[in-house]
């Protein structure tokens, strides 16, 4: 083998900034050969992607509207990832919170009362969060595999929710399409910014990103999920509850994407139908690892993925590529940056079968 | 009582658990060396689409079979590289390679969607399947069943029968101590890896040659996390694998049984049935902390570098 | 079948076997061998001698082939050669017993075996063989046994049998005795001795120096990577050994001191039972014990015989079923979690460092805060108090001479002597009524097993109750007032140091099996 990996011996600061952007370059890099696979000209085809959609009249607001949901369920995922607790299930609990808050409002749709949307806010926040306690008991108390209950319930969810609006809650009026009613006034998330979708939660998720980069950085809980991750026996030795953090992650998670799913349908949706979520749940998990599991990262992360959904819009409308692209691209950011991360703690040393001796350490 | 309603009843159930069975043979390969490869899903999509793909554009099945199996080997050769070589974490890859296995199965599969190809030939085998009630079941069936038996069998006998195969149980139980000895753990691992990739190609095959002749964008409908599941609720023994994935077959044949029943359940609380029957087994095997402990290799999913 | 006194035998003027000049190795920070040579006759027993960190596991990885030297030259049998991976060794006919065995736990005895067979051939009718071979050198072994069954010594002749069955030029034992009971040594010995006899030379890698002057016949001693000298054990006194080993004269602790009579018990427990919730491990049996204030005890026993799990019981890391099992001051604290205990006034130094006692990745500052944030005060309104955090970090580097790059250096950049420090000095400046510490200098130099020792018998002059578990029965016998020794989840009763003898200890060790007594002590026959 022609390249060695050789222990730095400690974290290399630059490179723990650095592997994101080397990931983004080699991302750009590949994209614009697959582009080129596909017929395109690289250079258009990355501009309308990246450029065009960051330009064109209107389309900021719009970013952070596309933005908000990946950073509200990236921040809660990535503290629960930081205690090794792998909820990929974030879409079925976005779906769940999206269900009973929305729910709230089909039921008082007639109401103008000032409390209807807190109230459909704060149910968003327990759907979500009931969705995510299932498997939080689960492992807690029978040791089951987060990661499989998590994404079993995603699919019970979806189903669920397209149960309801064919059935129970299809809009009467609706001519048969699957989809409840519009949502009233009272039951809307209010709007920032004339004239565009800019709404509250896109606010909400500064203020949420603001609030974990405390938890994480200065609180004792904060501390007590990087612990569990990094050593859970020390962990335990400190005298950490390993299962009240389980919980604690699974909360967290499931509360932000409930309360990611509510500000959706109530905001730039505006009712219940089988698409609310272009995946941003799983979205989400990518984004959590693209900001480093670290609040503050992971809202340029979830710009970056935003910008990445705009981008597919526009490349399909203008250039006719499928939107699949948009998966793609997500999927080869994360590989590249889980690929770039080695050059945090290794060097990349080019050289023959000799130099495989030096790598190794003591034992 | 005739048996006439059994036939298409079984039939069906073997259909529809062997993708399952394809897919968790060669995860538990993998797993037995230590390499916890969560984008099964992500291969099987990728695996259903280019088998597809090679079917339709080169009329021969098997060509077909075989490029699935081949494109599921690459995706798993991309998680390789990341979590053997790159020492990325193999939960997060596994995660990525589920992501981006869907991304490119649904831009290969664009030009396809919609278009139908005959099903796989039944391959019959002399005299056993003239044999009442079973003949028709297991001796009446495509190539893809036959190999999904061969299979279970042929990874029972090598891991168990074999010297490689111990070795590659030595190194799931212990890498650093199966590297003292001088055995070249990465590459058995990422042969494991590969083999399992390859497998999960093969139950992408399945769906879209045999299952349903057809390409849809997320055909696997979360069969690949299941098939992740089964491994577990097999306690990682190949034999137990089969009954697994029957079982599962049963389940989701017994929803859409009943779906064509006269009965007044939604036809989407049935089709949960799979699903949540996957969190139940998960639990019952799970709860047993010792077994679990006891049959899991010890090194699955730890990274392994080298240090002499 | 009779045994022959190794060594008298052979000529000197025999051609070494192997031949090492100027073998050199670095790694990152450290220069683990420096131009070792070194010369193994056929026949001979050779010893390796010198501290933990003096390169021996170095050298002996580059014979086996699982390290490459930077520098320096191997002759086997005069011819120059390269080792390239252990295939390779094994192929020479060199053998290698490891201190941390590299066997499979979850496989069977065969299995293990076959594993290190690379020839096809060789591996038929293997079961036999190990039985033939096992029953010959009196290392019996039953070869369908599944390996986490076994015992510490039953899985040392799954090892030794190994190499055996591929008739071995060399055999290199790296620290064999460690894990051993007095016992099972000097089992080990007669079969060591015997293979000498039959030719086989032994590479004997050790720091204790009453088995290498009893087994060995030439020595080779490291000091920091090089070699400081070359002699016939047999002719020199330990003393002389262990200074060329160490290099300058110890200072023993000052232990001088008497717990005070009257003292109150600060730590009782009462039949404690615990299942082990481990895959492989031992299950507690009805402990029970005392410890007073000023006093220390000292838990003897072979790794893996419930040492971890009455550590975890006591830290309250595993609960323990009845409260009242454990009494910290009187009060049952059995359900409470190490936090709680803590807040008692307890305190404690776990065996491992990295991932236990500290988060590696984490800095200093990180990791005082992680077990002292309760009794230090370090959380104000449920966030960590930055400021007093760094002051006490400081504290303990101070107070403890934790040489590092200061409070912000991550804890897995400190050797291992300075880490140790630091835990001991984190846990020992919360003033705890009682500290339980397991293996308190294990991989520890000289120098700072000293500091350590010191201010564990200081705690305990201050009136705290100290718990040591060793391995390492002179360091029990040199801290301790009294000791116990646990052997198959069972603890002896406790008995003053003054009043046991080697041997007692080393029954006990073997689960008070009988046997032959330590080769140290050992009655004329």
């Amino acid at each position: 083998m022609l390249i060695q990996l050789e222990p730095r011996g400690e974290r290399s600061t630059f490179w723990t900034y650095g592997s994101p952007l080397l990931a983004i370059a080699l991302t750009l890099a590949t994209s614009a050969v697959i582009f080129t696979l596909l017929g395109k000209s690289p250079a258009i085809a990355l501009y309308t992607f990246f450029i065009k959609p960051l330009t064109s009249p209107g389309s900021l607001p719009e970013l952070l509207v596309k933005a908000s949901p990946l950073v509200l369920i990236g921040t809660g995922l990535s503290l629960g990832f930081r205690a090794n607790v792998w909820n990929i299930g974030a879409e079925g609990q976005y779906t769940m919170g999206a269900l009973a808050g929305g729910g709230l409002g089909l039921w008082f749709y007639t109401s103008t009362s000032p409390f209807l949307l807190p109230a459909m806010i704060v149910a968003g926040v327990l759907g979500g969060m009931a969705w995510a306690a299932i498997p939080a008991w689960l492992r807690v108390r029978f040791n089951a595999s987060e990661i499989l209950t998590s994404l079993m319930l995603t699919y019970v969810a979806q189903l669920l929710l397209l149960y309801l609006v064919t059935g129970p809650w299809r809009d009467p009026e609706g001519y048969g399409f699957p989809q409840s009613r519009l949502f009233s006034d009272a039951a809307t998330m209010p709007i920032l910014l004339e004239g565009s979708r800019l709404h509250l939660g896109v606010a909400l998720a500064v203020v949420v990103v603001l609030l974990g980069w405390v938890l994480l950085g200065k609180s004792l809980i904060g501390f007590q999920l990087k612990v569990v991750g990094q050593a859970p026996r020390a962990a335990r030795y400190a005298g950490f509850s390993d299962k009240g953090l389980i919980w604690l992650s699974l909360m967290l998670g499931g509360g932000l994407a409930g309360a990611a799913g509510l500000f959706e349908v109530a905001g730039p949706i505006g009712q219940l139908t089988p698409q609310i979520s272009p995946g941003y749940g799983f979205t989400a998990i990518i984004v959590a690892f693209l900001g480093r599991l670290h609040p503050v990262g992971v809202l340029l992360g979830g710009l970056l993925l935003a910008l990445s959904y705009l981008g597919g819009e526009a490349a399909q409308i203008d250039l006719g590529l499928p939107n699949a692209v948009t998966g793609i691209f997500q999927g080869i950011l994360l590989f590249y940056l889980l690929g770039a991360d080695i050059l945090i703690n290794y060097r990349l040393r080019l050289g023959s079968r000799a130099a495989v001796a030096r790598d190794s350490r003591p034992a | 009582m005739t048996l006439s309603w059994f036939v298409p009843v079984f039939l069906s159930m073997v259909s529809a658990s062997t993708p399952l069975l394809l897919a968790a043979s060669g995860e538990l390969v993998a797993e037995k060396s230590g390499v916890l490869n969560l984008g099964i899903e992500g291969m099987m999509l990728v695996g259903a689409i280019v088998g597809f793909a090679a079917t339709v554009t080169s009329g021969s099945w098997m060509l077909g079979i075989l490029a699935a199996g081949l494109a599921g080997a690459a995706m798993a050769g991309i998680f390789a590289l990341l979590t053997l070589i790159l020492l990325a974490n193999q939960v997060a890859t596994g995660l990525a390679l589920a992501i981006l296995g869907t991304g490119l199965s649904a831009l290969i599969g664009k030009g396809f969607v919609g278009m139908a190809i005959k099903p796989l030939p039944k391959l019959d085998l002399p005299i056993l399947t003239d044999v009442p009630v079973i003949g028709p079941i297991l001796f009446h069936q495509d190539a893809l069943v036959y190999a999904s038996f061969a299979l279970v069998a042929g990874i029972g006998w090598f891991l168990y029968r074999t010297h490689a195969g111990l070795a590659l149980r030595s190194i799931g139980d212990s890498h650093d101590a199966a590297h003292a000895i001088g055995y070249p753990v990465i590459a058995i691992r990422f042969g494991a890896t590969l083999f399992g990739g390859f497998t999960s190609g093969l139950a992408g095959a399945y769906l879209s040659l045999a299952y349903t002749p057809l390409w849809a964008e997320n055909m696997t409908a979360g069969r690949g996390w299941i098939a992740l599941a089964l491994v577990v609720f097999a306690t990682w023994r190949p034999a137990r694998l089969l009954v697994g994935a029957y079982l599962f077959g049963g389940i989701s044949i017994l929803q859409l049984y009943v779906q064509s029943l006269p009965l007044a359940i939604p036809s989407q609380f049935l089709s949960m049935l799979p699903y949540l029957a996957t969190i139940l087994v998960l639990v019952i095997i799970s709860r047993d902390r010792l077994r679990i402990r006891l049959n899991a290799p010890a090194c699955l999913g730890k990274a392994f570098h080298a240090t002499g | 079948m009779e045994i022959v006194t190794p060594g008298d035998s052979k000529g000197i003027a025999a051609p070494p076997l192997l031949t090492l000049s100027g073998i050199t190795k670095r790694f990152p920070g450290c220069l683990a061998n420096d131009s070792v040579d070194l010369a193994i006759l056929p026949g001979e027993t050779h010893a390796l001698l010198g501290e933990n960190g003096a390169g021996k596991s170095t050298l002996v990885k580059i014979i086996y082939g699982v390290l490459q030297p930077d520098a320096g030259e191997i002759r086997w049998q005069g011819e120059p050669i390269r080792i390239s991976s252990p295939n390779a060794a094994r192929r020479l006919g060199i053998g290698m017993v490891f201190q941390h065995f590299s066997l499979f736990e979850a496989l069977t005895v065969a299995e293990n075996i076959a594993l290190a067979i690379d020839d096809p051939v060789q591996r038929r009718g293997l079961r036999g063989r190990i039985v033939e071979v096992s029953t010959a050198y009196g290392l019996a072994l039953d070869p369908d046994r599944a390996v986490h069954d076994l015992s510490v010594g039953e899985r040392q002749r799954i090892e030794i049998v190994r190499c055996l069955l591929q008739n071995p030029r060399l055999l290199i034992m790296d620290e064999p005795t460690s894990v051993l009971t007095p016992q099972e040594v000097s089992k080990l010995f007669e079969t060591l001795r015997r293979l000498a006899h039959e030719g086989c030379a032994i590479l004997y890698i050790s720091h204790k120096l009453e088995e290498i002057k009893a087994l060995c016949e030439r020595a080779t001693i490291l000091r920091l990577g090089r070699v400081v000298a070359e002699c016939d054990p047999r002719q020199e006194s330990a003393q002389r050994l262990a200074e060329l080993m160490i290099g300058s004269e110890l200072k023993a602790p000052t232990h001088g001191r008497r717990p005070p009579p009257d003292a109150k018990a600060r730590l009782e427990l009462s039949s404690l039972s615990l299942p082990s919730d481990q895959q492989f491990g031992t299950d507690l049996k009805d402990i029970s014990f005392t410890v007073a204030g000023g006093e220390i005890l000292g838990i003897g026993g072979i790794a893996g015989n419930g040492q971890n799990e009455l550590m975890a019981a006591l830290s309250g890391e595993i609960r323990v079923g009845r409260a009242d099992a454990i009494r910290i001051d009187g009060k049952a604290v059995g359900h409470l979690n190490p936090g709680a205990r803590r807040a008692l006034g307890a305190a404690f130094v776990p065996e491992e460092r990295n991932g236990h006692g500290v988060v590696g990745a984490m800095s200093l500052s990180e990791n005082s805060f992680l077990s002292a944030h309760r009794r230090r005060g370090l959380v104000s309104y449920g966030f960590i108090a930055g400021r007093r955090t760094l002051g006490f970090t400081q504290e303990v580097i101070e107070g403890f001479d934790v040489r590092s790059r200061g409070p912000t250096a991550e804890a897995h950049s400190l050797s291992g002597g300075n880490l140790q420090k630091f835990i001991v000095g984190r846990e020992i400046l919360q003033h705890p009524g009682l500290l339980v510490v397991a293996q308190p200098t294990w991989g520890v130099d000289a120098g700072a097993a000293a500091a350590i020792h010191q201010a564990l018998l200081d705690l305990a002059e201050r009136g705290s109750a100290v718990v040591v578990i060793s391995q390492d029965l002179d360091e029990i016998f040199t801290l301790c007032d009294r000791i116990a020794v646990i052997a198959g989840g069972r603890l002896s009763a406790a008995r003053p140091i003054e009043a046991v003898s080697v041997e007692e200890i080393g029954l006990l060790m073997g689960g008070g099996v009988g046997g032959a007594a330590w080769e140290r002590n050992a009655h004329p026959a």
